[in-house]
């Protein structure tokens, strides 16, 4: 900076050059008067765009597109989000009714959602290992805040979603939805049907007490009769099937239900089976809307139109 | 008749989905029915007015031209989606403040629990173990109903009753899935809850569980019954009696459907026929060889070195 009092200073007294005093002066008299007018103007110009947040940018980049209830919109809604473009747009009207589909497929995949999240709460108070897996639930039951309420509901939701798959199922089969083109996607199901008991049961034995280990212990005690590959089963002991080497040994790590059985049902529990019983449901979902949307409720037809080809170009070739 | 030991068994923790099933189950077959009947009652008016049926918009539904033919999903089908989420939460939460999960007694290889069950939606399977080794309740069955109900779309050549409820033009598929499905799965957990007790004895319901009842059975096999000694003959008598089931039982379906539903069978192949003959005879097996055990005590049919049916 400039020092004003320093009599060595050559500039300032040059002509009609402006000094940097004024300079500054001016400038800083320009801010003040900006803060005064400009800034006041602006906010309240901004404060009011407020009033209407749709139309912020971090708004519009969330939403793209507009909320009015117009046709357009009620589309895009569903089309443009992630979880709800699963939907069309657009149902026939008599495919909302539910007295047809029961929603117990939609149930089912909100009870799956549940059990993970409670599942994943579970796991952080959980160690699966001997020592410590039932001290764990008896933790989680008596001293973890809201612990008891988080595992009776994962429990019930378990057995919620058994009853919910058989149901679905059940519905299916009464309103023939298997029947072409959906013949694929009822056999993903069954798999589905399969990987969701097998979800209940690895589980069961998790918290290490008397119920979960006669059960999982009758359960697996099957997997020794095998045809074949179990020690006791039909032609098992013909192929060198031993407690140490068949099905069941594989199934639980061990002879017996012990900590490598525990920690291969947890395993299976946690990771393996929700992976491949996702990646189904990925599946089946994709399929559903493939396969030309929920099957009806469709008109009827008559016994005289049975064999008749079906509407579309691809029927009437067959 | 003992009402706690009936309170204790169906108020046990994880006895209470099957409770809650049963009511469930018997709603949505109301449901159903209830749907199927109406809709072959349009049938029967279509049928039976062929210029009706021109012009009928085919559901037992209301429709008027000038309606529209489809809603948006939003808002009409997602506010029954999240209805739903809110009701099933609601449900779950009252559930689970409501009813502990159970939790017994430390893992003991030591003490064995008597009855020991297997989780309640796999005590039909458990039941099976009754009237089957275990290759067959615990292995080959399972594999069986997997199977079996993957081939459903593949077998079923009928092309009516494809999504709506209907009875009258699917009496078979419909009356066999439910035999399978009700009878054959849930009456089965059934009795594995309720009826069996400990040492998988049966104790009717109201029945006090008596821990040191012996039932004196004595099982016989069936060659037994028709004198038969020699391991060989017993072998090749069984061979002869499992093959006549399915040889004989084959014709009897056979007939049934050349008869019964002569244009489905028409439509089937020689390979999906036989599919639906094996395992239809497998299905109805179960029933016979649990009357035979639980009427006649007979244990075994066929009986070889290697394993027995």
């Amino acid at each position: 900076m400039a020092d004003e009092n320093n009599p060595n200073r050559t500039n300032g007294k040059n002509g009609n050059k402006v000094g940097l005093l004024e300079k500054v002066t001016a400038g800083v008299k320009g801010d003040i008067q900006s803060l005064k007018t400009d800034i006041p103007t602006k906010a309240k110009e901004q404060i009011e765009g407020l009033k209407d947040p749709t139309k912020t940018q971090v708004y519009t980049s969330i939403f793209r597109h507009k909320h009015d209830d117009t046709p357009r919109n009620r589309a895009l809604g569903v089309l443009s989000n992630v979880f709800l473009h699963l939907h069309p747009a657009k149902i026939n009207r008599d495919a909302v009714r539910y007295s047809y589909t029961w929603g117990m497929g939609g149930i089912t995949f909100y009870l799956f959602i549940i059990l993970t999240y409670t599942g994943v709460l579970l796991m952080f108070y959980y160690h699966p290992s001997k020592v410590q897996a039932f001290r764990d639930v008896l933790y989680l039951e008596h001293d973890v805040p809201f612990g008891k309420i988080l595992r009776n509901m994962h429990r019930w939701a378990a057995h919620l979603m058994v009853i919910a798959v058989w149901l679905h199922m059940f519905r299916v089969f009464l309103t023939g939805s298997y029947k072409k083109p959906r013949e694929f996607n009822w056999n993903i199901g069954v798999l589905l049907l399969v990987f969701t008991l097998l979800l209940s049961f690895t589980g069961y034995l998790l918290p290490d007490d008397q119920l979960g280990f006669w059960a999982v212990t009758v359960g697996t005690n099957m997997a020794r009769a095998t045809p074949l590959l179990g020690h006791e089963g039909p032609f098992g002991s013909m192929l060198g099937m031993t407690p140490y080497n068949d099905v069941r040994f594989g199934l639980l790590g061990g002879s017996i239900v012990d900590a490598n059985a525990l920690l291969r049902s947890y395993i299976w529990h946690c990771i393996g089976i929700p992976i491949v019983a996702s990646v189904l449901m990925i599946v089946h979902f994709w399929r559903v809307r493939k396969d030309g949307g929920i099957s009806g409720p469709a008109p009827v037809m008559l016994e005289a139109e049975a064999d008749k080809p079906r509407r579309g170009p691809k029927a009437a070739g067959e | 008749m003992d009402w706690r030991q009936l309170w204790e068994i169906c108020s046990a923790p994880d006895n209470v989905p099957i409770v809650g099933l049963i009511p469930l189950l018997a709603f949505f077959i109301y449901l159903a029915w209830k749907q199927a009947h109406a809709n072959d009652q349009l049938i029967a008016q279509l049928e039976a007015d062929p210029a009706m049926a021109k012009t009928h918009h085919r559901k037992t539904w209301p429709f008027k031209p000038g309606w529209q033919k489809e809603v948006h999903v939003w808002p009409f089908l997602l506010r029954i989606e999240f209805l739903a989420a809110i009701i099933v939460t609601i449900i779950l939460m009252v559930w689970s403040i409501s009813l502990n999960a159970p939790l017994e007694e430390p893992a003991n290889p030591n003490l064995t629990m008597n009855p020991a069950k297997a989780p309640w939606y796999f005590l039909g399977l458990q039941e099976m173990l009754v009237y089957f080794d275990p290759w067959i309740a615990g292995v080959v069955m399972p594999t069986m109903i997997i199977v079996g109900l993957m081939v459903i779309p593949y077998v079923d050549t009928n092309p009516l009753g494809s999504g709506y409820y209907t009875w009258k033009q699917r009496k078979f598929s419909i009356s066999t899935f439910l035999f399978g499905f009700v009878i054959l799965w849930v009456a089965m957990i059934i009795i594995g809850t309720f009826i069996r007790g400990p040492g998988w004895q049966w104790f009717w319901p109201g029945q006090t569980w008596d821990h040191n009842r012996l039932i004196y059975e004595v099982n016989r096999d069936l060659p037994d019954i028709f004198g038969i000694t020699s391991n060989a003959a017993k072998a090749i008598f069984g061979a002869i009696v499992v093959g006549g089931y399915y040889l004989i039982g084959g014709g009897l379906v056979y007939s049934l459907f050349r008869r019964r539903m002569g244009k489905d069978f028409q439509r089937m192949s020689l390979l999906q026929f036989s599919m639906v003959q094996f395992l239809l005879l497998t299905m109805v097996a179960l029933p016979l060889k649990m009357g035979l055990r639980l009427l006649w005590h007979i244990k075994y049919v066929w009986i070889t070195p290697w394993f027995n049916v």
